[in-house]
């Protein structure tokens, strides 16, 4: 009995150690619970918050680019796109091939579309086709209740509607490169199939068109299924470019050039705008915002006429008589020659052992500044560029406005060259020649213009001696242009002669009249050479510029402006290899001037 | 009074069921109700596919503890020996032509229910051990020799369980017995002779484990060597937990369990699902409702007639059961013991383990049921 009651009491004192063990444990798991529900709660109510909730951002509407009137020239057209949720499809290999040739899909979009799949979620979308037509859409909705787990989800794409019309200087947008992501660090940069400017104002106004982006936060589970929105804060879209251009003029200009290559730019003589602002051919920038295939890119690449080419700004040229100009303002204001002054043009001119021809071989006879404008003489002008020197006429050209980039917003401009002894001396290492001086002064030799600079001088010139500056973007208020100083009497004489050009009797450019009652235009042609006939070629026959392979003619320009008494226009036109300034460049430069009139652009 | 006259008469069916203790019994449907209350929510509030299957199951089960209250003690000292011959043969067949079910033989498939020996050897084990620590004289427990019988009567089961492979259960029976063996009254020395046999043969027993159980035991030391794989449970039980603060994200808002960021919420985990949605205040609600249940199992050990000796150690044994598994459960889930696979009696998802835990409840009120009178042997 002793001993059993031993046994108890050891069994009793023993289950009451047991009992404190088994309080202290349980008050372990409590203190557990304290610890990472109390003491590290925040720390884990932030990760599973981070668990549950993804963000996404959402780009943006970009800004319109609109023409002076508010005409739209690149906008955000809406994108109806395919998709597919593999999940909610019945079958989807008999889906696909149901809509294949409704929606034209290939062998090689269906093993595509058949690669996402399998790579994603079943819940995820994928993507059948972009940028359905109406009928592929209209199709869709009638069969809806037929394809269950296709939908049409609704997107914005940037769209072109002038094509080629605005492709210069517009540029366009396309897929964020490699490049981009490292040059920015703009979050929006990394959302799939977001776009950015690549060329033209899209490129150097990307950052003011793209504005700022929106936040959609929602809620996933752990497979990555999105269960709800929880907060959609909207972007702001980006602001609109409102441009100087006049749609329907620029329309004009472009087809006014039909098969020919080349540019042409319209400024407001006062104010500096530019009305229209044409490279022909060119391409269309729609075709790359998706991507353009290599088959386009190559036609557009190898095309001679260079339609990725923005000539107005970037191309170079020789800017041939209608340098006269320059010359003869020059002349004017240094003194060298006045309203009187004559020369004697009898074809030929000689300088040392050199001989200078006039183009026209059989000479001019006695010119005045006058006639020598409105025969182009380059008799005339290589006498009084020998007056002048070609220092004078360097300062004159640079003030006019040539040789110098202008802050429009494309990069692709080039400067052009105006030459002086310095900068042959920095150039070419050579002293100035004074042959060098003849020729510079009907526009040949080193000097090279773009037809932007052209136009621009033309302006100064024609607007009574205002450094007006070309300007592509719309303000309410235009700052007034610096005078010149130049003597109203010598613009006139200068505009007199232009006007001879087109007007007067045997004038170089009369075929180029405007077809209005009332209103006269004053023109400078021009021709340059691209290469000389050579004299195997002359033995060979080829004797005139025609005969030529086309990539070796002579470039015809042609400026002028409208109207006469009060000028307003004022249009450069280069043509290139089109071999005459008053036969193929002044036509196309008077059909601009006259849709210029008659739109009275305000 | 009169209990206390007629202390070795037998009580009527009637007089056994008003000695049941309601509050024990009422404490019990608690817990099982906050376990179908967290099963509706892990089905995001409904009650199929869970919660209304482990009502059933409950209801069951709560039949089966009535039953089990209602039999008399005798009954299970006279079943001891038999019942545990019978689990054991269960278990050899388990071994032998068992099905293979999780990668692990565990169950017998009786056509309408799965019978898992293992959760029976349980039960079996602590009326087997109590049974021969009752007959036998204090003194041949506390010598070597004595030692032979109960240690052979734990190693046999423990090692079918442990090659099925089931480690949780294998370890939760080794600990149960030891807590018989230190309640019988073997000497200090002997544990610690043990604790240092297998801590020094740990090494060796480590080249036994299997591959995953080698991986819970180290993603359990470093949960982030993996964060995608094992170690995934881990983190984001602890994730769940903690971020239930001390309110909770309130029922059947848990985002962790709702957005099935955390694993197995309805069975093993239910715990840390529960903590998130009540925070600290409803775990320790759970803890503190256990600790009573428990405490009522010391009590009613210490309460029933002290020539019960048997008795006593079944009620310690069964608790201490009972308590191994509220503890081993919550204790993994919030990151403070590998992950074992344990379940949260009463909450948890799952038949066999709701049946014997009631069945071993049913047992315990028997005997105290009957706490005024002696055993008949």
């Amino acid at each position: 009995m002793k001993k059993s009651n031993h046994k108890l009491r050891l069994l009793l004192k023993r289950s009451l150690v047991m009992f404190s063990i088994n309080i202290i444990l349980l008050f372990i798991l409590v203190g557990r619970l304290y610890f990472l529900q109390i003491y590290q709660g925040e720390k884990y109510a932030l990760l599973a918050d981070s668990n549950r909730m993804s963000k996404r951002l959402l780009p943006p509407p970009r800004g319109v680019i609109n023409d002076r009137n508010g005409v739209e020239l690149a906008v955000n057209a809406q994108n109806f796109q395919a998709m597919l949720i593999p999940e909610q499809a019945r079958k989807v290999d008999h889906l696909l091939s149901a809509i294949a040739p409704v929606l034209k899909l290939s062998e090689t979009d269906i093993a595509r579309i058949k690669k996402d799949i399998s790579r994603h979620r079943r819940f995820v979308p994928v993507k059948i086709k972009d940028n359905l037509s109406w009928e592929e859409v209209s199709f869709l909705m009638l069969n809806n209740n037929r394809y269950p787990g296709l939908i049409i989800d609704e997107g914005l794409i940037r769209t072109y509607p002038y094509k080629q019309y605005t492709a210069h200087p517009l540029g366009y947008v396309g897929s964020v490169s490699e490049a981009d992501l490292q040059k920015s660090d703009a979050p929006l940069l990394q959302v799939p199939g977001f776009k950015i400017g690549k060329s033209g104002f899209e490129k150097t106004y990307d950052e003011s068109l793209r504005g700022t982006e929106g936040n959609l936060t929602y809620e996933v589970n752990a497979y990555g299924r999105i269960m709800r929105e929880i907060e959609k804060k909207d972007g702001e879209k980006g602001k609109d470019l409102d441009l100087t251009i006049d749609i329907r003029l620029q329309q004009k200009a472009y087809e006014a050039f039909g098969n020919e290559s080349g540019a042409a730019v319209v400024l407001n003589v006062h104010t500096g705008e530019i009305l229209a602002f044409v490279s022909v051919p060119s391409f269309d920038p729609n075709l790359f915002v998706d991507g353009i295939s290599i088959k386009n890119w190559n036609t557009l690449l190898y095309d001679e006429k260079t339609p990725m080419t923005d000539k107005a700004v970037s191309g170079q040229y020789s800017p041939g008589s209608t340098f006269k100009i320059v010359v003869a303002l020059a002349a004017l204001e240094a003194g060298v020659i006045n309203e009187k002054t004559t020369s004697f043009c009898s074809g030929k001119m000689k300088l040392g052992d050199h001989l200078f021809h006039c183009w026209r071989h059989s000479g001019h006879g006695r010119q005045t500044l006058i006639d020598a404008i409105k025969n182009s003489c380059d008799i005339y002008f290589y006498e009084t560029a020998l007056k002048l020197g070609i220092e004078k006429i360097a300062a004159m050209s640079r003030r006019l406005g040539l040789g110098q980039i202008y802050d429009l917003g494309l990069e692709n401009q080039k400067q052009g060259v105006i030459p002086d002894k310095q900068w042959k001396k920095e150039k070419l290492k050579q002293p100035w020649q004074q042959g060098e001086t003849v020729i510079a002064g009907i526009g040949q030799g080193y000097v090279l213009v773009t037809p932007l600079q052209l136009v621009t001088m033309l302006a100064r010139v024609v607007n009574g001696g205002y450094a007006i500056t070309p300007t592509f973007i719309k303000t309410d208020t235009q700052p007034s242009p610096p005078s010149l100083n130049l003597k109203p009497e010598n613009i006139n004489l200068v505009k007199q002669g232009m006007f001879e050009v087109v007007n007067g009797i045997g004038g170089t450019a009369t075929r180029a009249r405007l077809k209005l009652k009332d209103v006269k235009m004053g023109g400078k042609t021009g021709t340059t050479q691209v290469r000389r006939i050579s004299l195997k070629e002359r033995a060979s026959g080829i004797k005139r510029d025609e005969d030529l392979p086309w990539k070796y003619r002579n470039h015809a320009w042609f400026m002028a402006y409208a109207p006469h008494d009060n000028p307003k226009y004022a249009v450069a036109v280069i043509v290139e290899h089109g071999r005459s300034g008053s036969g193929v460049a002044a036509p196309i430069a008077s059909k601009i001037l006259e849709e210029a009139i008659k739109l009275d652009i305000r | 009074m009169t209990i206390i006259l007629n202390q070795n008469q037998e009580l009527s069916l009637k007089e056994r069921f008003f000695h049941l203790n309601f509050v024990y019994i009422a404490i019990i449907i608690t817990l099982a109700f906050i376990g179908c209350a967290t099963l509706y929510s892990a089905a995001g509030g409904k009650l199929s596919p869970w919660a209304l299957n482990q009502g059933i199951r409950f209801g069951i089960g709560f039949a089966v503890m009535l039953t089990a209250a209602l039999i008399p003690p005798e009954f299970y000292y006279k079943t001891a020996t038999p019942f545990y011959i019978f689990t054991l043969i269960l278990l050899i067949i388990v071994e032998v032509a068992g099905h293979t079910g999780m990668g692990a033989q565990r169950w017998i498939n009786l056509g309408f229910f799965k019978l898992q020996p293992s959760e029976l050897m349980k039960i079996a084990i602590v009326l087997e051990l109590a049974r021969y620590f009752s007959v036998t004289p204090l003194e041949n427990i506390l010598s070597i020799k004595g030692l032979f019988v109960p240690a052979l009567i734990v190693a046999v089961p423990v090692g079918l369980i442990m090659i099925q492979p089931d480690l949780g259960t294998s370890l939760m029976i080794l600990f149960c017995a030891i807590a018989l063996f230190y309640l019988a009254g073997l000497q200090w020395w002997k544990f610690a002779l043990g604790i240092t046999a297998v801590v020094s043969s740990a090494p060796v027993l480590w080249h036994f484990l299997h591959n995953y159980q080698k991986n819970r035991i180290l993603t359990f030391l470093d949960p982030e060597r993996d964060p995608q794989g094992a170690g995934y449970h881990i983190i984001q039980a602890k994730i769940a937990l903690g971020s239930g603060g001390f309110w909770g994200k309130g029922f059947l808002s848990g985002t962790q369990s709702h957005l099935n960021f955390l694993p197995e919420k309805h069975t093993d985990f239910i715990f840390t699902m529960f903590s998130e949605e009540f925070g600290m205040l409803g775990g320790t609600i759970i803890l503190f409702l256990n600790l009573i249940l428990i405490s009522y199992g010391y009590w009613f050990a210490f309460r029933i007639h002290n020539s019960n000796y048997f008795g006593k150690m079944v009620i310690l044994g069964l608790n201490t059961n009972y308590f191994l598994y509220v503890f081993i459960n919550i204790a993994m889930v919030i990151g403070l013991l590998p992950v074992v696979g344990v379940p949260l009696p009463l909450i948890s998802y799952g038949g066999t383990v709701i049946i014997s835990v009631m069945a071993s409840f049913g047992i315990i009120l028997s005997f105290y049921a009957n706490r005024d009178r002696e055993l008949k042997k």
